[in-house]
């Protein structure tokens, strides 16, 4: 197997020294090569959906692979084999930061542009990485959410987060209490602490429900949050009254948005984040230049910051008209 | 007679435990009336029931000279099985639910209770061991994927909300099997058995019961009881998914100490269990109303739990006195 690498290695560097590198991207279609975690995985099959859509755009091909479990090992020998296919960049959401970094070094030495999205590579082994959003923009996407729900905009809310020393849940808060400048009918009454379990969130949910007769909004930021959230607005019979939001998944959310106990929340959409990352790496290998804002086509301009990391967009809002369809990706 | 000397002075510790869950629930209304609503009240045994079940079966381990720390995995693993075969078989009913998760949960408290039988191995360890079994088992099982309330039957999921005078299917749960276990513990012969194999192990064997037998039969117990509440548990919010309850087994033996069980084993009351359930219930319930941050949450506890141990070790010292005292 070594021996078949270094051959194909080999066959590789011949054909550049031979061909030269400007042939390469005008013999045809810009070939990228968009790896999973795993194949099989919903969320991935949604990313190629994007990326094959950005292709179409951009006149480009896709090659879409990963391992069949999701292991670093795994990656490792996809991306040796489209390394092998001279492809002219590649995709990738690593399932280890750095074990896949001398594989993708040794890309990078043969001119193939690497990008990173959804899960970061290590800065050594990649020239960007396309995070789905930014806590800024996660911040202001559930007050927009919480202000859209609220009636006329104001009104009581309250958050169940995780635990309190959990860094992106104070980070998410932070920037929630900045967006909540901008809205001075919303008033956040009480920040809650779920620690992640079902018992404390739904307790949680239950006596910040009591202490706020008039609450309009009930908020979280974490995924077995929102769900007790949920749970407890029903099980106290104040469905419609008191309003649901926050980050969830919509497998997870969607008989509560349904029901309208959750009418809309958050989080990145898959088929948006594979479009984005396909636009970049194709850019990149077209000569573009990651020090510079790069265009993502319909998703607007992504500026990559000095660590080589971008945001895509705000997350993606979920609601009964699409929740279904998302529900059967992730 | 010694008997009657022995429940009285149990008696009295459930007497002063109960007058202390009284006064902290009276400071509570009084700060927040609303607290002491009929409503809030059956929320309040309703979020304390799946403790009340737990610390039960909990109580005849620690009774019989053990511990079962793999509960909230046991609990964990039942729970997802139960959902599972709920999303696969809609149509099975609610009984089924039951059945498989309380029968699950007395062969993963069987496999406890043989090792410390049968192999003579330390209770903690064994416990601690098959609480990383259990738990660990959960991934593969339901290959690391939730089972959300839209997947689950709707009779699965209506079943521990539904009411009866008022009060929730879980509830009353809670409450047959705190009358049940109060009248049980009193009455039959294999409870006493317990009682004397914990007490002094030595005795009862030379008295014709076993005690490895006696412990054997508590983790069976035990672990059909955690296994019932792994459905209602994955029932009552709604979901299921790898690490449900995660920890909750130090709040199942702390409700245990707090009620008075002599973590030494022999000692202890179902009604003293019942009442330590109702304090941490009324104190996790009340705090986040009263505005009390989550650290001082915990503070609370921990100092409950070594006042209740204090109070139980002073009372056991005092238990071991009386046959002297009896001489004299």
């Amino acid at each position: 197997m070594t021996r078949a690498t270094l051959l194909s290695m080999l066959c590789a560097i011949l054909a550049l020294a031979g061909c030269g590198k400007s042939e390469a991207p005008r013999s045809g279609a810009t070939r990228v090569g968009v790896v999973a975690k795993s194949l099989g995985n919903g969320f991935f099959d949604a990313v190629r959906k994007g990326a094959d859509e950005a292709a179409k755009e951009l006149g480009a091909e896709v090659i879409f692979t990963g391992p069949t479990t999701p292991t670093a090992e795994g990656q490792i020998e996809v991306l040796n084999a489209l390394i092998a296919q001279r492809v002219d960049a590649i995709a990738v959401s690593a399932n280890d930061p750095d074990a896949l970094v001398p594989t993708l070094t040794r890309a990078r030495d043969r001119g193939i542009k690497v990008v990173s999205y959804d899960s970061a590579v290590a800065q050594a082994g990649r020239d960007a990485h396309l995070a789905p959003s930014s806590d800024q923009l996660i911040g202001e996407t559930v007050i927009a959410l919480t202000a859209e729900l609220a009636s006329e905009g104001r009104g009581k809310f309250a958050v169940v987060s995780a635990t309190p020393t959990s860094t992106n849940q104070n980070s998410w808060l932070d920037q929630m209490r900045k967006a909540l400048v901008a809205r001075p009918g919303l008033d956040l009454v009480g920040v809650a602490y779920g620690d992640d379990v079902s018992d404390k969130s739904y307790r949680e949910a239950v006596a910040l429900l009591k202490q706020h007769p008039d609450l309009a909004v009930l908020v979280s930021i974490s995924s077995i949050g929102i769900v007790a959230s949920a749970r407890a607005v029903e099980d106290q019979g104040l469905t419609g009254r008191v309003k649901v939001t926050g980050l969830g998944l919509p497998s997870e959310l969607a008989g509560y948005v349904q029901k309208g106990v959750v009418p809309k929340f958050a989080i990145w959409n898959p088929i948006d984040l594979g479009y984005s990352a396909m636009q970049i790496a194709v850019q990149l290998a077209r000569g573009g230049d990651a020090g510079k804002p790069l265009s993502m086509g319909r998703m607007g301009e992504v500026t990559f910051a000095a660590d080589g990391v971008g945001a895509m967009s705000k997350p993606f809002v979920y609601d009964a008209s699409n929740v279904a369809e998302f529900a059967q990706i992730f | 007679m010694k008997g009657l000397r022995d429940l009285s002075d149990a008696a009295r510790r459930d007497l002063v435990l109960g007058g202390l869950t009284l006064a902290v629930f009276l400071a509570v209304t009084v700060a927040f009336p609303g607290f002491a609503a009929p409503r809030s009240l059956a929320g309040l045994l309703d979020d304390t029931a799946i403790l009340i079940l737990l610390a039960l079966g909990q109580m005849l381990v620690i009774l019989a000279r053990g511990i079962d720390l793999s509960v909230a995995a046991n609990l964990a693993l039942c729970g997802m099985l139960a959902a599972l075969v709920d999303r696969a078989f809609p149509g099975l009913g609610v009984a089924v639910a039951i059945g498989i998760a309380s029968v699950a949960g007395a062969v993963l408290g069987a496999i406890n209770g043989l090792l410390v039988w049968k192999l003579r191995l330390p209770p903690i360890v064994v416990t601690l061991g098959t609480l990383s079994i259990y738990g660990g088992v959960i991934y593969p099982l339901s290959g690391g994927a939730w089972v959300n309330e839209n997947e689950m039957s709707p009779a699965f999921v209506a079943f521990t909300r539904a009411g009866f005078l008022g009060l929730s299917t879980l509830s009353w749960f809670a409450i047959v099997a705190a009358i049940a276990f109060v009248l049980g513990l009193r009455y039959l012969r294999v409870a006493r058995a317990l009682y004397a194999a914990g007490g002094n192990p030595e005795a009862a064997a030379c008295s014709g019961i076993d005690p490895g037998r006696m412990q054997f039969l508590a983790y069976l117990a035990c672990g059909a009881i955690a296994g019932l509440c792994g459905y209602l548990w994955v029932a009552k919010f709604a979901v299921a998914y790898t690490d449900i309850a995660l920890g909750f087994e130090l709040q199942v033996i702390a409700a245990c100490l707090i009620g008075g069980v002599a973590i030494a084993g022999g000692s202890g009351t179902a009604l003293g269990v019942v009442i330590g359930c109702l304090f941490i219930g009324i104190i996790r319930n009340s705090l986040p109303l009263v505005g009390i941050s989550a650290f001082w949450q915990m503070f609370i506890n921990g100092v409950v739990i070594i006042a209740a141990v204090l109070l139980s070790a002073r009372n056991r010292a005092h238990v071991r006195t009386i046959l002297e005292s009896r001489a004299a």
